[in-house]
Order: C-alpha cells, then structure tokens, then sequence
C-alpha cells in the first residue's frame, strides 16, 4: 500500500529519505493503522517523545513501511492520562514497542492486551520514566530482583527450562523461558532487557558531532547501518546532500559490514550444528575481512567511518585494487565452502526443516530484513527503495519461501556473492571529489532508514537549533523478529533451539538500547 | 567428503607463530603458559560475561577461536560455567539490569579468580558512563585485575590483557 492510497496527506519528509509525514488524531491514528494492517504494510517502529517542553505534551509515533516510502504517523497525546489507541491487535510487534515505550515515557496503548514492564526489571522504579524530559538521566537507585510473569503452561509431563540472562556461550543476555515436554519446546517466552543503557536518554543534550558515536554502538554488528541512518536523520536536518563520493564509500562499508556478519554467521551456523570445519574456514574468512578494513579503514568493525555530512576514510588506486582482489578471493572460496555445505548430508539433515516460519506466519507477525527475505517477505530497502548511491547499482534481492534455517542460510550465501558484485562495482565506479560536506546546525526532525546486514535500521532524530540532540530513537530490526523466534521454535526439539536461533542472529543490544 | 579433504590440504596451517604487531607474544605466551601450568596445574579457562557491551567486543573475542590466534592452542579455552572457570572476562558498562547476575557470577567463580575487563566500556563506562541504567566500569561492581582499552580492543590486545592478567597473578 502507498501513501498517497490514503485519504490523509503526508507532508513529505526531508532529505535522502523516501516518506511522509503527518499529524493526526486519535480517529485517524487507529483507521490508518486499520487500511495499513489490511494491506499488509508492515509497522517500520513505534516511539514516543515527549515535547511539553515545547507546550505540546507527548506524541507517539508509528511508522510504517508503505511501497513509496516510510509514512510517518504522529499523534499528540492531549491532556488528561497519557495515553493512545493501542495498536498490537493489528501489529504483534507494536506490543512490545509499546510496552517499552511506557517504560520509558509513562505513555500507555490504551487496550492493549499485555501490559507486563518490557524495558524496564528491577533497576528503577515504577513512577520513574526517564525519557521524560524532567528525569534525570543520571539519578541512581537501588537494584531490586524482578519477578516477572511469565506465561505457565500447564499439563501432563510439562516441566520449565530457564535459560540466561547469561548464556553459556559469548553471546549478549537475555532470558529464554522454554516450556517443554521431553526434548519437545511446547513454547517459549523471551524476556529481553538486560542489556538496557539508557542510550535514548544519553543522546538528550548531546552535541550532533559527538551523536554518531552513540547511534554506530546500539548495535555493534551494524555499526556502520546506524551510522549512516544517523547521519542521514542529522543531513536531512541540516538540509545538505552528502558529496557523491561520499555516498559510494557508505555504501562500500555497508556491504563489507554485510559480507563481514554473513561470514561470520555461516560459520556459527556450520558449528552448531557439529560442523566444525565450516567455523574454522569461515572465521578464517572474516579475520582477513577485518584485517583489510583495519589496514584501509583503520578500524576492524569500521566504527565511526561515517560521520554527518560524509566520511571520514578515502581510498585511493592502490586500495581499490586490494578491495576488488580481496572480493574475487572471498568469492573463489565461499563458493567452494558453499557446495561443501549443500553436499554435507549432516548439515543439511540439521538446516532443512528445522525453525520453519511460514510465508503467511511472516506476514502476520512483520517478521522483516534476512529472515523476512527466507520467508517469502520480499523486501529489501536497497532495491525496492535505494537511495543514492543503490539506485545506480540495481541491488538483486535475494529471496526464499521455504522459511527454515537452510533458507536463512541459503539467503546469507545469496547476499554473500550479491555484497561482492557490489563492492566490485562501486569500486569500478566510484565518482571523484570531496568526502565531506559541512553539517549547519538547524532545528528540526528528520529521519534515516539503511537495510544493514540483519534488516532495515530505522534513526527518528530531533534536533534544536544549536545542532544538539534532543531525541533520538534507534529502531532495531529485531524488534520485529525476536517475537516471531517464539513461534519458530514450537514442534522443535531443545538442542534445535541455537541453531535456530543462530540462524536469525538478532541483536540484544539493539533491542534493549 | 572429499572436497572437504581438499579444502582443509588447501588451507593448510594458518595458524601464526609470531603475530603481528607484537612479535614477541608468541614466545610471551608460551612462557606464560608453561606459568600458568604452575599456577594452575591445568590450561586456563574463561567464563565471558556480556554485562551490557554493544557486541562489539563479543566479536572480537570471538575471534580469539579463529585459526590465525588458535587460543585453545595457548591452552585456553571458554567453558559454560562460571563454575568451572579460573578468569571471567566481563564486557560493557555494567547494565544496572545486569548487576545481580553479574555479582552472582562472579561468586560463583572458586578462587583464585581473575576478572578481566574488557573494552572502553568495561574500563570506564565508555559512551554509555554511569546513568539509571549503567553501573559504569566493571570496577564498581566487582574486583578487576586488568582492563583492557579499546573500541572493541583488537583479538591481539585482549589476549595479551588475559595473559598479563595470569602474568601478574604469578
């Protein structure tokens, strides 16, 4: 579904970004959500802000992912209790955007069905929201051990594994309650959190050069996707077009953090399931991957390369060459591992049929990015709508319907070869002059979208007129994906459960911001 | 089968003697172990803990495992069990709603243990410093032997901050 198949107008919004956006009441919040959810267009995030500061009490935001771009849907929440039109039974993913978006602003979805904290465990108190504008961020209070109600399931055999917050592996926290009868996972519940830092607080006040800091580690597996949605919400801003040259190099980065996860996850999913080999060449792999973005980038997981206004690295003859020679090498043996992977009768008993997520349960539940793409979800930002310099590259999309781990493993070796066509092309293609353009400070809101490794990352930034930062909300790709995690692993046995979950690979970090 | 075979001939050993940039670790290390084998009558093993990092430093530790660092092959290795480990290597500014588990594993761990730091953050809060929902440096909510600095620090630095670690210890 389009905007403009909307009776509302949606003001267009700045910069690179394709999109509008509009104001509207409570009505037009819920019908649009209803013409949206019937058309199968996708929630994109859901946050709140609070502007009575401004004299406008809080809003909430919902953006969704309409065919022409991403419309933005603002709703100012009057006087009287802090609330809006709940949107989960519509959205599954909205419940626990919304859940955290209490946490965090004391704003309630109104009717919402599951109301339990998301964000928010022992650390602070109930009546304590931080992202109002008179908490202080830095007050500190006594940690209480939680007691959270998780759902029982009840019956003849059924007994409880709890797994975490700390794994038994070097992965990020998180809790897995797994209800299960004999190896049999009859459900499972996540609780995430753990990992919350109060990054949305710590970007309040913060001087827009310093934010990018911030915005390339909520996740550190993207860095360079939030960097450069960061970058493009502070120039759509500013108002400035980032020089051509620049815009190739952000791409350049983002398909080698592309190729540099999807290595690394092809040998993680090989090792679990008891093919060690496949970790041994991969990791191999990604070390001389890395090992050439510290020699020409001067930084393994290219942090802080990009920087509003542009970049902050340039090659020259000497590195593209390398660039390219690197890309036919990787390519020469990830094609030789991969027809190693689909003979292995082993690999392929463990990969096939295992975690399915059907097309129709992806489409119900907004599963999205690498996964969504296994499940017949075909979309993908840098084709469907590429901003520069993707609309020069014609991006092939990768895509799957079989929706079990073989098809996520299948779409990351698709993407794989696809990233190095890429990087062979910008690097024959890329234009000359300048890196980087001057960032002037302006007031305003503005908002970035990149298709990273795992899937779309989504930076809303507001800013006052002295170029500091006054909210920014960071949208992770896997807050639509971890739930939908639950339903993958139903039917499955426990010992399936990494391997399925290493096929998703979602970010705690992201999540728990 | 017998591509896999062929593969790995191919390959070969990748494994470094002497990594670069400090090409004495290898030796260093070896010495190390042979004084860890004194310590400890047995190889090294480490609990990590992720108390709130970016992932950053998740990957970089991981990377310790590929071929060119080898790190069981210094006779270290990462167990599933605080439990059965003589060193934790902790991560990230502590989250607040990591502390408690963070505490408990740390007590969990028999003594003589080592903690060892790892990251900007876990040296000083990094980025993210001390608010409701970050305790800060790992330091302020358990003992810490060394701290190694970086955004993550690179696999060479955190190896040599986890054997300067048992080095001191010594």
């Amino acid at each position: 579904m389009r905007m403009s198949d909307t009776p509302i107008e949606f003001e267009p919004l700045p910069g690179a970004v394709a999109g509008g956006l509009c104001t509207v009441g409570e009505d037009w919040w819920s019908r649009l959500a209803e013409a949206f959810a019937d058309a199968g267009t996708p929630l994109a995030s859901l946050w709140g802000s609070d502007r009575r500061d401004l004299g406008k009490g809080f809003v909430v935001h919902a953006a969704y992912a309409a065919d022409d771009g991403l419309a933005c849907v603002r709703l100012p929440i009057g006087a009287g209790p802090p609330e809006y039109p709940c949107l989960a039974a519509r959205f599954p993913a909205a419940g626990r955007m919304q859940r955290a978006a209490f946490d965090l602003l004391g704003i309630r979805a109104r009717g919402a069905v599951d109301a339990r904290p998301w964000l928010r465990h022992g650390a602070w108190p109930a009546d304590f929201f931080p992202l109002r504008r008179e908490a202080d961020g830095a007050r500190r209070f006594d940690i209480e051990q939680e007691r959270y109600a998780f759902v029982a399931v009840a019956g003849d055999g059924v007994h409880e594994i709890p797994v975490g917050p700390i794994h038994a592996g070097i992965i990020e926290p998180g809790h897995f309650r797994f209800s299960i009868v004999g190896e049999k996972v009859l459900r499972l519940e996540e609780r995430l959190g753990y990992v919350h830092k109060g990054i949305d607080k710590r970007f309040e006040g913060m001087p827009l050069a310093d934010a990018h800091r911030l915005a390339g580690r909520v996740s550190g597996d993207s860095t360079v996707a939030y960097a450069w949605a960061h970058a493009m919400a502070a120039e759509a801003i500013a108002g400035i077009t980032v020089p051509p040259r620049a815009a190739w190099l952000r791409a350049l980065l983002l398909e080698r953090e592309r190729i540099a996860n999807h290595l690394g996850d092809l040998g993680a999913l090989g090792n679990d399931a008891a093919l060690a080999f496949g970790l041994a060449q991969f990791s191999r792999l990604r070390e001389d991957w890395l090992r050439l973005n510290a020699g020409l980038f001067g930084h393994r997981l290219l942090m802080d390369r990009i920087v509003p206004g542009g970049v902050a690295i340039d090659v020259d003859a000497v590195a593209l060459a390398q660039l390219r020679a690197q890309c036919e090498g990787i390519g020469t043996e990830v094609r030789r591992l991969r027809a190693i992977y689909d003979e292995h009768a082993g690999l392929q008993d463990r990969f096939q049929t295992t975690g399915i997520v059907t097309p129709q349960l992806a489409a119900t539940l907004g599963l999205g990015g690498l996964a969504g793409r296994a499940s017949g979800q075909a979309r993908d930002l840098r084709s469907d709508l590429p901003v520069a310099p993707y609309d020069q590259l014609a991006v092939r999309r990768a895509g799957d319907v079989r929706g079990d781990v073989a098809a996520r493993v299948a779409l990351r070796f698709d993407e794989t070869f696809e990233s190095l066509r890429l990087i062979g092309e910008i690097a024959a293609q890329l234009p000359a002059g300048a890196t980087r353009g001057a960032l002037p400070a302006r007031e305003g809101f503005g908002i970035g979208r990149i298709e990273g490794w795992r899937g779309e990352v989504l930076v809303a930034l507001e800013c006052d007129d002295a170029g500091t930062v006054r909210r920014c909300h960071c949208h992770d790709p896997s807050w639509q994906n971890w739930p939908v995690i639950e339903h993958a692993v139903i039917g499955n046995i426990v010992p399936d459960f990494p391997l399925i979950n290493k096929s998703f690979n979602l970010s705690y970090s992201g999540q728990d911001r | 089968m017998l591509q896999l075979v062929r593969q790995i001939l191919r390959v070969g050993i990748v494994t470094e003697a002497a990594p670069d940039p400090d090409a004495s670790l290898r030796s260093e290390g070896e010495r190390i172990h042979a004084g860890l084998l004194r310590l400890l009558g047995r190889a090294l093993a480490i609990r990590q803990v992720d108390a709130g990092s970016c992932n950053g430093c998740e990957l970089e530790i991981h990377a310790l495992a590929n071929p060119y660092y080898n790190l069981e092959g210094c006779g270290i290795r990462f167990v599933a069990s605080p439990r059965h480990a003589d060193l934790l290597l902790v991560t990230g500014p502590v989250a607040a709603h990591m502390k408690i588990s963070l505490e408990r594993a740390w007590e969990a761990t028999p003594d003589p243990k080592l903690v060892v730091a790892v990251g900007d953050c876990g040296c000083t809060g990094g980025i993210f410093g001390e608010s409701y929902a970050s305790c800060g440096r790992v330091a302020n909510v358990i003992p810490v032997d060394v701290a190694i600095a970086g955004c993550p620090p690179p696999p060479l630095s955190i190896l040599r901050g986890i054997l300067s670690a048992v080095a001191a210890r010594r």
